[in-house]
């Protein structure tokens, strides 16, 4: 499998001082470094942005006190966590006990590696990109079923129990959305994908495929939501009725892994998410030249995360509305509803692709 | 595999089996059951009641509550206060409803003593309970929000609750434990701007209504989640001694306020909201539409509210004579009684407080038998039990 | 209210039958009603978060300043003190009768008179319930109920206060 080549100007002048093999070493290097940075500013400036929103939402006014707005809330809370010790219940299987927490976390790690933040602004372009992402995300459920059964708690096992059920059914509708985008897209490669919505906010896969896009772009983010653990499907946490679900036993550090792992995996999902239906780094157009040429003044990864973010607002919008459901109502609303629907969405959108039935 | 209870020494503490609980045998296919100790540290549990729950699966099988982790003995240290001091002991029963609590214990001194009550107190202490009702049904509200997952209602719940919290402040001077109430009216005369006050909290409690109404009664998923969740039947209701909003929602009609009309109640038209089937949505929808009555209660008293005495003339002293006496009200959880024996003295001989949580609490088993985890923090949340008044 | 429970009225109004689109069965109707129920749940939230001006905090420890305590607020009991340093108390410890707890003690003293006055005025803060009785049994006005409620202390001792700043009356 050979991946495209990705020629951001930074590498490219890397590639030209250094003979090869070097080369593709300091890029690695330089992509893991970047990587990090962004997993670590983005789970910490989610989870500020999450307690101000729930905060808006709520009439309340969230975090203040730390730094201006609250901002630096999230790094005393790192700090706290960091600092506490690290507890170990007895009875806990140590390997899969402290395995577990590092599992959901790598999982986001490596599906932010094919992420498309713009034109050349990609750690590597494969070109089955969907199907490595479906694969490594599954990392995260793993995480999550190995450190519940670990931790020796009733409430921990029921947890995982859950979302061993609940992930594994909601990948299925998740994979054919996405099974229908690369149909579209005619690739699987998440950067031909977005380059496959060239044209105006209206080539966009969510307006392009009349109804069929729009129906696919419902069902991506429910089956996320439920890939996320986030409320209304986060019957694995399930605070009101298991405390704390999976990670009931877990504290200090071991307990923020877990924690960024969700904030991370959101903003993935919702990059993903912005890749497949907005048109991912693609400055919008609406076919009006003054208009359009102001909006592609800005670069293509603020695009991106303008479209990453008002999906993340949306995650946290459904959260902060509904309540949960419970875990047979879950599985039968996969089962029986989002799944055949899936299917049916699928056939439809063969139908416009096959035909051109197309927005022009 | 040996039995949970022989193993606690290896996998740590939790598993020995509670004191009076049984597993059945392993099953042919190697599955079993188990049990989960819910509380008494729990979210959903609202306090420090311990719910042992036989699990099959998600299943529940059995439930058994274990009560008394905040017993006080309020009746035994009621011997030895006079009966006006013990009045506020009963704010520490159901704090939510601590003005009506006090109620039932000045109307058991009254009758004792025949004191009579001017029509002023009457009618203050008519719009008070009310409004206490509404403010333990808003708190209701947003923790049954709360526990079925949507916390945003939680935090409404709570805001409007302060408006009335803050009136109960300025009224009496405390947010929770009132101690409002005396044999022969009340403490001290409402505020001069207590009606006007009155009428702005109804006006935005209406509007708040319609909000929660959209926001959680509409909501399909509560709906799924409620709906035939943990019937009770009427007859099983009555002979649990269900009374309140739970027993009103199996079809109990039987409200204090309108079968034995205490103070003022009489003169105002109210209805009693009925359920059906006695599952959740209808305990739900039986204290919203309670809510809606008591603001049209409100609306009838502060529309005729006398002027004159808020309280009849004080005595230097009660000296209750010798006999038993009992008085009833409705609070926000149902039928709460005292009965005082008295042996011609300042300090009860005996006194009673009949909770209406105890009775209710005692089918949570019922209820719950068949249904998922989730299902019994949908049944626990809806009974709306306050522990300290189950333990007292 | 002896005898059998009453039976329903028939004009109590029905909180049984569940609010929902369409006739109770599952249908298109009903499925597109509840789908528009949930956006106006979410249309609720959004209400809020569009309009800061409904955010009801108060940040606590910034706006001690400005705290207003109704007339009528319980806090822990005080003895109001005049110009010259003196209070209205005599001694008549009908207030430590009043109270449920045993939180006050009244301890008295002879003036050069050798007329019983107010020696100590103890005031147990840690097992009083704020319940307002000892300021409704007092005939002459000497207590009140103070706005102080930043009553945390590292120890009980600090808890142990008497009220009057001098004997006698």
């Amino acid at each position: 499998m050979k991946a495209y080549a990705v020629n951001h100007p930074i590498g490219d002048m890397i590639r030209g001082m250094l003979p090869a093999p070097w080369a593709a070493a300091a890029n690695g290097a330089l992509a893991v470094g970047l990587i990090a940075g962004l997993v670590t500013v983005m789970a910490i400036f989610l989870i500020w942005l999450e307690r101000k929103v729930c905060a808006h939402f709520q009439a309340r006014l969230g975090p203040t006190r730390v730094g201006p707005f609250g901002l630096l809330q999230p790094i005393a809370d790192a700090i706290k966590l960091l600092m506490k010790e690290n507890l170990r219940p007895r009875g806990v299987d140590n390997l899969a006990y402290f395995l577990a927490p590092l599992l959901p976390i790598t999982g986001s790690f490596l599906v932010l590696a094919v992420m498309p933040f713009d034109h050349d602004l990609q750690v590597v372009d494969l070109p089955a990109g969907v199907v490595y992402v479906v694969a490594v995300s599954g990392l995260g459920i793993l995480g999550i079923l190995i450190g519940g059964w670990g931790s020796n708690n009733k409430y921990s096992l029921l947890g995982s129990m859950r979302s061993g059920a609940q992930l594994f059914s909601y990948e299925l509708s998740l994979v054919l959305c996405m099974l229908l985008i690369v149909m579209a897209s005619g690739s699987a490669s998440l950067r031909e994908i977005v380059l496959a919505q060239q044209g105006t906010v209206l080539d966009w896969w969510i307006f392009k495929l009349p109804v069929a896009g729009l129906l696919a772009f419902a069902l991506f983010m429910i089956s996320s939501t439920a890939e996320l653990n986030r409320g209304p499907l986060d019957l694995s946490e399930a605070e009101s009725e298991l405390t704390g679900g999976f990670h009931t036993e877990y504290a200090g550090i071991s307990f923020s892994m877990f924690f960024l792992a969700e904030f991370v995996n959101m903003f993935a999902s919702a990059g993903l998410g912005a890749t497949f239906f907005l048109g991912g780094f693609l400055a919008p157009r609406f076919g009006v030249p003054p208009l359009d040429w102001a909006l592609a003044l800005l670069p293509g990864v603020v695009w991106f995360f303008v479209k990453v973010f008002a999906l993340i607002f949306l995650y946290m919008w459904f959260r902060w509305t509904f309540p949960r459901l419970r875990i047979d109502h879950l599985l039968s609303l996969e089962w029986k509803f989002l799944l055949p629907v899936s299917l049916a969405n699928l056939l439809l959108a063969a139908t416009l692709i096959t035909f051109k039935w197309m927005l022009p | 595999m040996p039995a949970p209870s022989q193993q606690s020494d290896v996998r740590g503490e939790g598993y020995a089996l509670p004191p009076g609980f049984s597993l059945r045998e392993t099953r042919a296919d190697g599955s079993q059951e188990y049990f989960l100790n819910m509380g008494p540290q729990h979210p959903s549990t609202h306090g420090v009641l311990k719910l042992v729950v036989r699990l099959d699966g998600e299943t529940v099988v059995e439930v058994v509550p274990h009560l008394g982790f905040i017993h006080r003995a309020i009746e035994k240290m009621g011997e030895n206060e006079t009966f006006v001091q013990y009045i506020h002991l009963t704010d520490r029963m159901d704090y939510l409803s601590s003005h009506i609590n006090n109620l039932c214990v000045c109307m058991a001194i009254e009758k004792a003593m025949g004191i009579g009550v001017p029509e002023r107190g009457e009618y203050i202490r008519v719009v008070v309970s009310e409004l206490q009702r509404i403010q333990s049904h808003l708190l209701w509200w947003g923790a049954f929000g709360m526990d079925l997952g949507a916390v945003s209602a939680f935090l409404y719940g709570f805001k409007e609750r302060e408006k009335i919290t803050a009136l109960f402040e300025e009224l009496c001077g405390a947010r929770l434990t009132m101690n409002f109430f005396r044999p022969g009216g009340s403490n001290a005369d409402v505020p001069e701007n207590f009606p006007a006050r009155v009428k702005e909290i109804l006006e935005d409690l209406k509007f708040s209504l319609d909000e929660f109404d959209v926001l959680v009664s509409k909501n399909p998923i509560i709906r799924e989640r409620t709906l035939g969740v943990g019937a009770l039947p009427r007859e099983r209701a009555i002979n649990y001694g269900c009374s309140g909003p739970v027993g009103r929602a199996s079809g109990i009609d039987f409200d204090v306020r309108k079968h034995d009309p205490y103070s003022v109640y009489d003169r105002f038209q109210f209805d009693v909201p009925l359920g059906k089937h006695g599952d959740c949505y209808d305990r739900y929808m039986v204290r919203m539409q309670e809510m809606r009555e008591s603001i049209r209660i409100l609306e009838q008293a502060m529309a005729s509210f006398p002027g004159g005495q808020y309280r009849s003339k004080e005595k230097p002293a009660y000296k209750v004579p010798a006999g038993s006496y009992y008085a009833n009200v409705e609070t926000a959880r149902g039928l709460y009684a005292t009965y005082m024996v008295s042996d011609n003295s300042f300090k009860p001989y005996r006194i009673k407080s009949r909770s209406p949580n105890l009775s209710n609490l005692s089918a949570i088993n019922e209820m719950s038998q068949g249904g998922k985890i989730a299902d019994l923090v949908a049944i626990l949340s809806t009974l709306d039990l306050i522990i300290p008044d189950i333990d007292r | 209210m002896e005898g059998e429970m009453p039976q329903p009225a028939a004009s109590a109004p029905d909180a049984g039958t569940p609010i929902m689109p369409g006739d109770g069965k599952p249908s298109l109707r009903r499925f597109l009603g509840d789908a528009v129920n949930m956006f106006k749940g979410m249309g609720v939230t959004f209400r809020y978060i569009r309009k800061p001006s409904r955010v009801v905090t108060r940040e606590y420890p910034e706006n001690r300043e400005t705290l207003k305590f109704p007339e009528r607020f319980r806090g822990q009991v005080i003895m109001p003190h005049d110009a010259n340093g003196d209070h209205t108390c005599t001694a008549c410890t009908l207030c430590e009768k009043a109270c449920p707890n045993g939180s006050i003690s009244i301890l008295t003293t002879k003036n050069t008179a050798s007329k019983r006055v107010l020696g100590a005025f103890v005031y147990r803060l840690s097992s009083c319930t704020l319940c307002n009785l000892c300021i409704e049994a007092c005939p002459f006005d000497a207590i009140h109920m103070g706005a102080g409620f930043e009553m945390a202390s590292y120890s009980r001792e600090p808890l142990d206060l008497i009220l009057n700043k001098k004997e006698g009356r």
